[in-house]
Formats: structure tokens, sequence, C-alpha cells
């Protein structure tokens, strides 16, 4: 156990020049603007008195790396500046929408669960029968089916032609469906793969030929003793994975017209020109990332002990 | 090699062929005559995948979309494999602090960054254009490249060949390029297919979002965000760059897979 810490720890400090790179880069993000800033934020038929107030609002009167330091300030006081013509808090509106993300990540999480475990191991079980072929090429199709593309078809199939599902928006259940199939296809893809070459490893083992002899099912076999020990490396995909799935949601809120954190970096954000919103989508999405990342490092640890941090 | 990988490389070829021969076969007016009185009109037989809202023909479109979705994976491909066999090469060849700075530091903080988002935030403040697109694809691209080059050095250094020529007085840049980057070519083959199906996969990801290249170049991506408009009226819109963009990004995969177990015989002989 105090391993275990010590190593948690190592973890943690690992993550620490990480997210201080992420937060300068984004603070300086602004800079790569071709031309100014605050033309691209406001538009040409601006006062000179608007110009100046919004100029100092976006620190440009200061040298780079006290803008930097400025923005750092911000972001430990949980401030992420705000909209130059609205005044409205980029903080609280990456607050409002944060918790929509989330449900459609951990939503798409538990679609890509639910489809690659028994797609996965009836695979091994089944291994180059008709049904491996086919669980491969489905595997594949879900890696190569951009969701900005499988989002749009899904919609035509479900919601046009059959009319069974709604097309976009957000609140009951049945809108979080598509969105979740579509965000997490690929990675049901991904982990198909995964879960069929962990359960192949694992069934050579003695163990499985122990359970076999004493005569328990072959049902038994895998999923009571396979299955624990070949979802190890399995749950370090999830983990990350999970920041994959946190980028394609910008993508597929997009295509949803999901109230979450994507949505509101594409339209409110990149649409609208506004600087500060943009850095704080960015800045929230990558740190959660880094976290998610960092978490499943350290849960990993404690489900097999025989893995040291290198 | 596996039948997979066979299909692939046919697929590739043709999608080259289309890329190239385009221009000889569709006049480049053909890609942005509009004709507003047939706007969205469903498939014929002298426009097999009917038109988009501005009325042009959308076969058109997505046979030049062919040529920016492939022109784009090439750069991106050449230019981040250059990069990041520099950089691995030299983390692995000389290790110690340099190695340390490159591969716990610069890798890190790449590999714990969704690069999608990254080229998402570039191209969103630098402005969309090609070259801005190109250039936000190798900055998330070149890390894949670097690591696997760094693991392949590490591995070839320790070899009695290369032992022998540094023995022999051979220079770091000739045990570099005679010696150890013939040695690790084949994984980074692999890599560069996979990594096809990655940038094409990305670039229509940005033109999806407006983030690619500006009108009136057409690319799937784009055609793909156009679609989403008329889902109801006219589906071919959506139907079409989607299955290009799902065909071209498996073919890749399938090629990238099939090379690595076909250079791979432990992996060959496992499945």
């Amino acid at each position: 156990m105090r391993n275990f810490i010590l190593d948690a720890t190592k973890r943690l400090l690992l993550a620490v020049p990480v997210i201080l790179t992420v937060v300068t880069l984004v603070s300086l993000l602004i800079h790569l603007v071709p031309g100014d800033p605050v033309r691209l934020a406001l538009g040409e038929q601006i006062s000179p008195e608007e110009y100046q107030r919004a100029y100092r609002k976006l620190n440009l009167d200061k040298p780079l790396w006290e803008q930097s330091v400025l923005y750092w300030q911000g972001v430990l006081r949980g401030d992420l500046g705000e909209n130059l013509l609205t005044g409205r808090s980029v903080a609280e509106q990456i607050f409002s929408r944060y918790p929509a993300t989330i449900e459609l990540t951990i939503a798409s999480l538990c679609v890509a669960i639910l489809i690659a475990i028994p797609l996965g191991v009836t695979s091994a079980t089944h291994r180059r029968s008709i049904l491996d072929y086919i669980a491969s090429v489905v595997a594949l199709l879900g890696i190569s089916l951009p969701n900005f593309a499988l989002g749009p078809l899904l919609m035509l199939i479900f919601a046009v032609w059959f009319s069974l599902l709604p097309v976009s928006g957000y609140g009951s259940l049945e809108h979080l469906v598509l969105p979740a199939i579509t965000l997490g296809a690929a990675l049901s893809a991904i982990l198909t793969r995964m879960v069929r070459s962990s359960v192949l490893e694992e069934l050579n083992e003695d163990y499985v030929r122990t359970a076999r002899a004493k005569g328990l099912s072959e049902r038994r076999v895998i999923y009571k003793h396979v299955l624990k020990n070949g979802l190890i490396p399995v749950v370090t995909i999830l983990g990350l994975q999970f920041g994959i799935l946190l980028a394609g949601a910008v993508i597929t809120e997009t295509v949803f017209n999901w109230p979450g954190i994507g949505r509101l970096l594409v339209v409110d954000g990149i649409q609208n020109r506004d600087i500060r919103l943009v850095q704080g989508c960015v800045l929230a999405i990558s740190v959660t990332y880094i976290f998610v990342n960092m978490l499943t490092d350290i849960v990993y640890r404690l489900l097999d002990p025989r893995i040291k941090l290198s | 090699m596996n039948p997979l990988a066979k299909i692939g490389l046919a697929i590739i070829a043709l999608l080259i062929l289309i890329a190239l021969l385009a221009p000889v076969f569709i006049s480049k007016e053909k890609v942005t005559a509009q004709d507003l009185s047939k706007s969205l009109q469903k498939p014929t037989l002298e426009h097999p995948m009917g038109r988009d809202e501005n009325g042009r023909d959308v076969l058109a479109r997505i046979a030049y979309g062919a040529r920016i979705s492939m022109r784009v994976a090439v750069i991106v491909v050449l230019i981040s494999a250059l990069i990041g066999t520099i950089i691995g090469s030299i983390s692995g060849y000389y290790g110690g602090w340099i190695d340390g700075i490159i591969s716990s530091y610069l890798f890190n903080v790449f590999l714990s960054f969704p690069g999608i988002l990254l080229a998402i935030a570039m191209v969103a403040f630098l402005g969309p254009s090609i070259t801005n697109l190109i250039i936000a694809l190798c900055i998330i691209g070149w890390v894949g490249f670097a690591r696997l080059m760094r693991g392949q050095v590490l591995k070839v250094r320790e070899y009695d060949f290369v032992t022998a020529a540094r023995a022999l007085g051979g220079s770091d840049w000739r045990i570099v390029f005679k010696h150890i980057l013939p040695n690790s070519i084949q994984p980074l083959i692999v890599q560069a297919s996979l990594g096809m199906a990655g940038a094409v996969l990305s670039e229509a990801s940005l033109s999806f979002l407006g983030l690619g290249v500006p009108e009136p170049v057409p690319s799937w991506g784009k055609m793909l965000d156009d679609g989403r408009q008329h889902l109801f009226n006219a589906p071919h819109m959506v139907i079409f760059p989607g299955l290009m963009i799902m065909i071209t990004v498996l073919a890749f995969n399938f090629l990238g897979d099939g090379l690595r177990e076909w250079l791979d015989p432990k992996q060959r002989r496992q499945s």
C-alpha cells in the first residue's frame, strides 16, 4: 500500500509539467491570430474607445510573459475571462455546459462496453469462425466511420426514415441514444479488438485448464475466470479512450445540437469569434483529459499490483 | 499479405487514380457550376450522386474532394514522418538529458493532450486554409512517429553490427542513416499507413467544423456539413461523402493492419 501511494504521488507529479505547459500554451493561443485579435472578435466597425477597452481587457497592452501570468492567475482564481461584447463569464458558461458533456461521454462509454465485451468474447472463443471474421470487419468499420458521418447517417435511418428517435436536441433519454451510439461506436470497435486479444491470451493460461478440468461450464470459465483477468488491460485502454471520447464529443455535440462544452467551443466560441471562450473550452477539455488519464493509470496499478510505474 | 490488406491497397490505388485523373475527365468548371433551379436534385443518370443545394454536381465535387483529401494526407504524413524520425532518432541515439527532455517531457505533453482539439484550437486562431490545416495536423502527427523511432533506435542501437560500425569509426550520422534507419523502416511504413487514415479523418473533421479548406474548393468533410441541413429532402448529400471518407479510412486501416501482420512473423503465426 505504501508503494501504491508513492506510485500514485509520482504519477500526480508527472501531470504537473503537462498542465503547466497546456495552460501556458492556451494563454498564448491568442497570438496565433494573423492580424488583430480585437478586430477579429469585434469586427471593423467599433469606436476607438471600444477598441482600447477590449485591447486592455485581453491584456494585449502588457508584455507576453505578463499576459501568460495574468491568465494563470485567472485560472487559479477560477476566472477564465469574459465575452468582449456581452461580458458573460466564460467560467460560468463552461460550468453550465460541463454536465451535458460528461453525461454524453459516460453514456457512450457504456454503449461501447455493452457492445465490445460480448462481441470480443464471442470473437475469441469462436476464433477464425465466420463470426470472428464478421466481428473484426465490424470493428474496423467502427474505427473508420467518423462520428460526423455516422451521426447524420444514424439520424437519417432512425429519425427520418423510421421516426423512432428524435433527430437532435437534449432532455430525455431518447435524445441521448443516437449521440451516445455515434460517439461510442469507434471506442466499441477498439475495445472489441482489445477484449478479443486479451481473452485469447488468457485462454492459454493454466488456471483455465484447471477450471475446465474441475468441470465448470465453458460459460462460467469465460465469464467468471477469464474475463476477470482479461479485462485488466482493457481498463487502461478505457481510461485513455475516455479522453479521446471527450475530444470526439466536440464533433458529436455539434452534429446533434447537444448543449455541452464541445458545442460551446465550436458554435459559441469559434463561430462567434469569442477568443476567451475558445481558450476556456480548450483548457477545460484538456485538463479533464489529463486528469482522467492520470486516474486510469492509478486505478490500473491498483487492479494489477504487478505493474510498476516505469 | 492478408486479403483485406490487398483490398485496401486496391482501393487506395483507385483513390489515387481518381485524385490524379479527376481534372482529365471532369472539368474544373463543373465543380463550381451552380444551377439553382436544380437545387438538391436526387441522383439521376446524368448526375449519379445528385446535386447539392447550389445545384452543383456531387460526383464532380467528390472526385475533386479526393484530391484535397489525398494531398493533405500525403503531405501531413511525409512531414510528420520526417520530423518524427529526426526527433525520435536523436532522442533514442543520444539518450541522456536530450532523451529526458524529449521523451519524458515533450512526448508526455503531446500525448496527454487530445490531438484533434489542439488542431481545432490552432486553426480556429490561425484562420481556415489548407496550409494552416496541414501545419496543425503535422504538429499533432509527428509524436507517433517520434515515439516509434525512438523505440526502434533504442533496440537497433544495441545490435552487434552497430557496435562494429562504431568500432570502425563510423560517424553518428552515418550510423543512424546507414544502419539504424534501414532497420527501422518497416514499422515506420505501418505507422505511415495508419497515419494516412488518421490524417484523412482529421482533415475531414476540421473541414466539417468549417476549419478546413475554404470555399469553393470541395472537401468531403465540408460536403457532409452542407448535407446535414438537408438530411430530410436530400440524403444523398450526406451519404456519398460519408461513404467516401469511410472507404478511404477503412482502406488505409486495412493496409496498415495487414502490413503490420505481414512484416511481423510473430503476429502472423498467432492470428
